[in-house]
């Protein structure tokens, strides 16, 4: 969120010298005055200039449903969401009938539609923020997936004392197997090629 | 599926009014072709073709239920 404080001879000399700094129109912000002016007595003493401060608003949301709502209508798939604010994110959860046509396979429908919707909602923001498409639970669910196809592997490796490679997948999914195998005794991972073919490996300690 | 192109790169362009999509439609594919205003072609494309991907990508669900391949050309 960016804001700032201004002050002017009157409200509206305040207002519109913050919109200048900003350099956005009255539309784009939310106007908070803090102090009227006072003329003082005799116009001399006491003399206080007018306060106001400047909020830009957020039209991330504003951009994703319209964004969204297109797009399904183009797609002309039967899909509703939710929005829900998180701290440090968006999260939009997808659910409805065709929920599996979003997400494809392993998820890669999903994971381009949650790309392209960053984009779409975060053009020309001087705030951005980031979203997180889900679908059903997808994205927990293929976590949880994630970890057992892990522990299985990094079990097999710690008895066989051979590297073995997962298969391609995106940071995301890869951030998830390295945090799962940190503390697996006797295996370490690392990550090896180049995106989109770039793989986890897990290899035994010695 | 000419719709969801024209909603896809119109909302990524700075210049949404020069966004052009033509689709040519075979027996068995689809050719869909996206023309954007030239500034804009690094927006839909991407760093090494990353936008370009996701779009295919959507594409292509958006086409599964017609059972005929469908091919994006950005020009």
């Amino acid at each position: 969120m960016r804001e700032i404080e201004v002050t002017g001879k009157t409200v509206e000399d305040a207002i519109s010298f913050g919109l200048e700094q900003l350099g956005v129109e009255r539309s784009d912000v939310e106007i908070e005055i803090l102090e009227q002016p006072s003329k003082g007595i005799l116009g001399l003493f006491g003399q206080k200039p007018a306060k106001v401060r400047l909020t830009i608003k957020s039209r991330v949301i504003e951009k994703a449903k319209k964004f969204l709502d297109d797009v399904i209508a183009a797609m002309g798939v039967k899909v509703s969401y939710e929005i829900l604010q998180r701290e440090d994110h968006l999260l939009i959860n997808l659910y409805g009938n065709d929920v599996g046509i979003l997400i494809g396979y392993r998820g890669e429908t999903l994971d381009a539609l949650q790309y392209i919707t960053n984009l779409a909602a975060n053009k020309n923001e001087i705030t951005p923020r980031r979203i997180i498409l889900d679908a059903q639970g997808y994205r927990e669910r293929r976590e949880k997936t994630l970890i057992r196809l892990a522990e299985r592997v990094a079990e097999k490796v710690r008895q066989k004392g051979r590297p073995f490679a997962l298969e391609p997948m995106t940071p995301q999914e890869r951030r998830i197997i390295h945090t799962a195998l940190q503390n697996f005794e006797g295996v370490y991972t690392y990550s090896e090629g180049e995106d989109p073919n770039r793989k986890v490996i897990i290899a035994p300690k010695r | 599926m000419k719709g969801l192109v024209e909603v896809l790169a119109k909302s990524l362009v700075d210049n949404p009014d020069e966004v052009v999509v033509t689709v040519a439609e075979g027996e068995k594919a689809i050719l869909i072709e996206l023309k954007v205003a030239p500034q804009d072609v690094g927006k839909i494309i991407g760093k090494q073709g990353r936008i370009a991907k996701a779009l295919r990508t959507l594409v292509k669900a958006a086409a599964s239920r017609e059972k005929k391949k469908v091919i994006l050309e950005i020009v």
